[in-house]
């Protein structure tokens, strides 16, 4: 049997899957991270409970109305991401013209808020949301047994991904997104209701971590606490692409993945930290991110 | 100079067990304080349910003893050691509480006993599950009632490798608690002729456990044993499942999964899991009873750590009406001398290292076919002497213990 | 000088002089509030506050005067707490002694920190201070001397000096109070000497200056250090009071907080931590003892959150204003 590292070659292939997969969570959640950072400049700490509301959501709509995971897939997000547009609207834009650090404060209540209702609401035990129908079972790949689902969730996390991006890169809507974060009272001045577009960004980005919620749902448990860990995670995946990168985020979210991946089988009492430890070290050699424009 | 100091303690408390006969009920009131986490990740499993199973039994008493009231006093103990102390010091020192109920996490429990021991106050520990509270961190002012790591890891281990399940991958949370598990494990477990084939640490918390399933399934082992408690474990049989652990012939045991654990993962997800547990609402008659009144209350079914809340609240009162004292050292040395028998144990005895020694019973998770609603969960398959269950004295390192 | 101008002059001269004595005045009945307070509240509490107050102060000396949000100030009293626990319970060094060693571990921690961070600002230095806690965090977890999650129980309060029996809670509040005392007259002459004033002024224009010739980094680490070597001493101190070091305090939790102790209290306001610190514990333990026990986390939030949108300033900064502005 060939060796990698110690680890059989297949076990490895096995795990860098694994890693890749986990890596889709990660790009898709600090790039709703990033495009919110882009443009309000604010870390949005509510992240993880945004992330938790989208795979409640789902289970709620299932269990009090019968609505299938494909439906919830668009409708969770719809709704998570109009409660992002209220908090644009009602809170956050209240404190826009601030030093964004108290963007971060508002948000990290916000978190402590959200998490707590559900927890009072629903126990912190979490719920099972079963794997939808069609996506039952799995392949065997020879070096690994593959459910459907997992490889589901990995082409729609990177479709999703890459979808936006290019909405982001090469469209008009993306233009004045890009134009917005570069100077937004020049935007103001040729028309553009740049309040109108921060707070669609806002809520766009929020919608982002619902979906990765409902994409969630099938495969841990839905629990109150599900998104507090995942977040200072997605916080240092943003940091090491760089600030506001859009590819950086989504790049560095399945790079992480993987090396997170790899820990798991060579050190996986660092598993956790590992993240971390890339990140100070890309930190010290380039300040603004693998990514990010020199500052 | 120290030892004569407790010399002298000695004799004065001799001095004032002799004079017992004459023991009063302190203020007039038996305050109790309930400390559980209410707001955290331990929350289901005692939580604001657990007080109500508190309160059902002072009701059940009239709520006041020979005319003194009854108090209940509670507080969230945010999952913090220094929250923990804080509190109860407080309750001891300045509130004057006389039994403290509750004790979830064992950080938080250990550092609850450290403050009530030599005080007059009784701790009463029903959700931690370290053995080495009646172990190393043995006092005299506190008694372990529900369950332990001991009975969990060799109720389990035990019964899985009498099955055949010889080699073992074990999947543990990487801290004190996991590792005093995954020890347990390994000594059954090779004691019985099996073989410890991988043991992987995973960090408490851990979001994804697919790639440690994938481990397990590549090690090739019978059994894959997961030492890790709550959120952790729950993630990982869902992800066992997904990827078809037991469909490819490796079994699952859980050694530590409670209740409200299985209720969320559902028969469907969790079943044919083998665990121990140290009661079971529908085990019995007088069980299913006194669930059927939690059940009106709370709507839910009640997990064996508010079981033991309620038994050993009870078995307090009766010790404080027996003695008509509230002092830590008479109440306990009734408890100790008055078997245990009622909904939650049969014939159940407080041993002099503070552990309360009842049977516990090896379960298994019903199929969805066999479960007849969300909380029709596990069918009890063997009962496992109490003797034999928890650690023997003989092995204990506590200073209670005469050797 | 004309003679309008000198009387203007000695009139401002002597509202100064007022302003001054005020400030004594109120020194002074605090101090009395603060030594008779054991004697109307529970001590252990008036300590948990007077540590936890230290702890923000601390803080506060980053963020208020130099401008830097840390996230990672967990570690600093994490590593105070362990290390007066170790060097008490295995060397049974006196707890003086225990709280400088312990004091001196969360210097070194926080020179090592404060090199690597000092260079980046706002959210990347609030990111990298989280990660490198986040590591410190790790270490506490895995470490065996800390016993883990279970933590590190059982210190002994021991004898001040080897003299004074800490175990009676009225000589252990008095000596929190002399610790904290020290702590608070620390950072109360940092920020009023010339490194204080240099301190302010890179906090509100870094690259001006830089340009005044100053050497900004080294004055942020200055800053950074003294700041982690205070949280190590609340920490150390804390744990000398409880008799226990947990994992806790090492958790990016504790960061929070004590970000959410300052922004109540007052950034960047002498007093504001103080008044921070004693309101957040006090909500807190008022609220986990009541029946509204579970709805602990809900609350605090809540708090942040009106705190950002209508009182920024926090209790003492808009209690100051409020003073400016009626009572010049």
């Amino acid at each position: 049997m060939t060796m990698i590292f110690g680890v059989p070659a297949a076990a490895f292939y096995g795990q860098l899957l694994l890693g890749l997969i986990n890596g889709a969570f990660y790009a898709l959640l600090s790039l709703g991270l990033a495009i919110i950072f882009g443009l309000l400049k604010i870390i949005n700490f509510a992240h993880g409970a945004q992330y938790m509301l989208g795979a409640f959501a789902a289970w709620l709509l299932l269990n009090m109305l019968g609505i299938n995971y494909w439906t919830a897939l668009f409708l969770a997000p719809l709704i998570v991401g109009a409660t992002g547009v209220l908090v644009e609207r009602f809170l956050l834009r209240r404190i826009a013209h601030i030093d964004h650090i108290y963007g971060l404060l508002l948000t990290f209540g916000l978190a402590l808020i959200i998490q707590g209702v559900f927890t009072n609401w629903f126990g912190v035990s979490g719920n099972r949301y079963a794997v939808p129908e069609a996506l039952r079972g799995g392949m065997n790949l020879g070096f690994m047994f593959l459910p459907y689902y997992r490889a589901w969730v990995v082409v729609i996390a990177l479709a999703v991904c890459f979808g936006v991006w290019f909405m982001i890169e090469k469209t008009k809507l993306g233009g004045y997104l890009r134009a917005g974060t570069e100077n937004p009272a020049l935007m103001q001045a040729f028309g553009i209701n740049v309040p109108l577009l921060v707070t669609l960004t806002y809520g766009f980005g929020v919608a982002l971590a619902a979906f990765a919620g409902v994409l969630a749902a099938p495969i841990y448990s839905v629990a109150p606490g599900m998104g507090a860990n995942l977040l200072i995670v997605v916080f240092a995946v943003v940091v090491i692409g760089g600030m506001g990168s859009i590819m950086g985020a989504i790049l560095t979210g399945l790079a992480m993945g993987i090396i997170e991946g790899l820990t798991k089988v060579y050190y996986p009492e660092a598993s956790n930290t590992v993240i971390f430890l890339v990140m100070i070290f890309v930190l010290l050699f380039r300040p603004s991110g693998l990514f990010g424009k020199e500052a | 100079m120290k030892t004569m100091k407790t010399v002298l303690t000695a004799a004065i408390t001799a001095a004032l067990g002799v004079s017992s006969a004459q023991a009063q009920i302190s203020d007039n009131e038996i305050r109790i304080g309930y400390l559980a986490d209410m707001s955290g990740i331990y929350r289901d499993l005692a939580g604001p349910n657990g007080l109500e199973a508190l309160r059902m039994a002072v009701e059940d008493f009239g709520g006041s003893i020979n005319g003194k009231n009854i108090r209940i006093l509670s507080a969230d103990d945010r999952n913090s050691p220094d929250v923990a102390s804080s509190t109860v010091r407080q309750w001891v020192e300045r509130d004057r509480v006389d039994m403290v109920q509750g004790l979830i996490a064992s950080s938080v429990t250990i550092a609850a006993t450290r403050v009530i021991n030599g005080t007059n106050t009784l701790g009463l520990v029903n959700g931690s599950a370290a053995s080495s509270i009646t172990n190393e961190h043995c006092t005299p002012n506190h008694i372990h009632w529900a369950y332990d790591t001991y009975p969990l890891a060799n109720g389990t281990a035990a019964a899985v490798v009498a099955e055949g399940g010889k080699d073992w991958f074990i999947l543990t949370a990487d801290y004190a608690f996991g590792h005093a598990l995954e020890n347990d494990v390994r000594n059954v477990v090779e004691a019985a002729g099996g073989r410890i084939v991988n043991t992987v640490r995973h960090p408490l918390a851990t979001n994804d456990f697919s790639s440690y399933i994938l481990q397990a399934q590549a090690s090739g082992a019978q059994v894959v044993g997961l030492a890790n408690a709550g959120g952790d474990t729950v993630n990982s049989i869902i992800t066992a499942g997904e990827f078809g652990l037991t469909q490819a012939g490796q079994s699952v045991a859980a050694l530590l999964l409670f209740l409200n654990d299985v209720h969320a993962l559902g028969a469907e997800t969790a079943q044919g899991i083998q665990l121990v547990t140290g009661w079971y609402w529908d085990m019995d008659e007088d069980a299913r009873a006194w669930a059927d009144r939690f059940y009106e209350r709370t709507n839910a079914r009640p997990s064996m750590v508010q079981a033991g809340i309620y038994s050993s609240t009870m078995h307090y009162l009766r010790g404080v009406e027996a003695t008509g004292s509230d002092r830590a050292a008479d109440v306990r040395q009734w408890m100790a001398e008055n078997p245990v028998n009622d909904m939650f144990a049969k014939g159940g005895y407080v041993r002099e290292d503070g552990r309360m020694v009842h049977d516990m019973y090896l379960a298994r998770v019903k199929t969805p076919a066999e479960s007849s609603n969300a909380w029709d969960l596990y069918e009890i398959i063997r009962t496992i002497p109490g003797d034999e269950a928890f650690r023997p004295l003989s092995d204990s390192v506590c200073s209670l213990v005469n050797q | 000088m004309t003679p309008a101008q000198t009387i203007k002059a000695n009139l401002t001269e002597l509202s100064r002089q007022r302003a001054n004595r005020r400030k004594w005045v109120l020194y002074a009945a605090l101090l009395l509030v603060a030594l008779i307070a054991p004697f109307l509240a529970y001590p252990v509490f008036l300590m948990k506050i007077l540590c936890f107050a230290l702890f923000a102060c601390a803080f506060n000396l980053l963020l208020g005067y130099a401008g830097l949000l840390s996230f990672g100030h967990a570690a600093f009293l994490a590593t105070g707490g362990y290390y007066t626990g170790y060097v008490i319970s295995q060397n049974s060094v006196t707890p003086e002694v225990g709280i400088l060693i312990g004091t001196f571990a969360a210097t070194v921690l926080g020179t090592f920190m404060g090199v690597l961070s000092i260079r980046r600002q706002g959210i990347y230095f609030a990111m990298i201070t989280l990660a490198l806690a986040q590591m410190v965090f790790f270490f506490y977890l895995q470490a065996d001397f800390t016993g883990g999650e279970d933590g590190m129980h059982g210190i002994d309060r021991g004898h001040l000096f080897g003299l004074i029996d800490l175990s009676n809670n009225l000589s252990m509040y008095y000596f929190v109070l002399a610790v904290f005392l020290f702590g608070f007259l620390v950072i109360q002459r940092t920020i009023h000497s010339p490194f204080g004033q240099v301190l302010k002024a890179i906090r509100e224009n870094e690259a001006r200056a830089t340009s005044l010739g100053y050497n900004t980094d080294a004055y942020k680490l200055v800053a950074f250090v003294l700041s982690a070597a205070l949280a190590g001493l609340a920490g150390s101190t804390k744990t000398v009071v409880f008799q226990l070091a947990s994992l806790t305090d090492a958790h990016w939790h504790m960061s929070g907080e004590v970000v959410l102790m300052t922004l109540v209290g007052g950034v960047g306001t002498l007093f504001g931590p103080l008044v921070g610190a004693a309101f957040v514990v006090t909500v807190e333990h008022q609220l986990s003892q009541s029946a509204l026990g579970d709805w602990v986390n809900v609350i605090l939030g809540l708090i942040f959150v009106i705190c950002v949108l209508t009182f920024r300033a926090g209790i003492v900064g808009e209690i100051q204003k409020f003073m400016k502005s009626n009572f010049k």
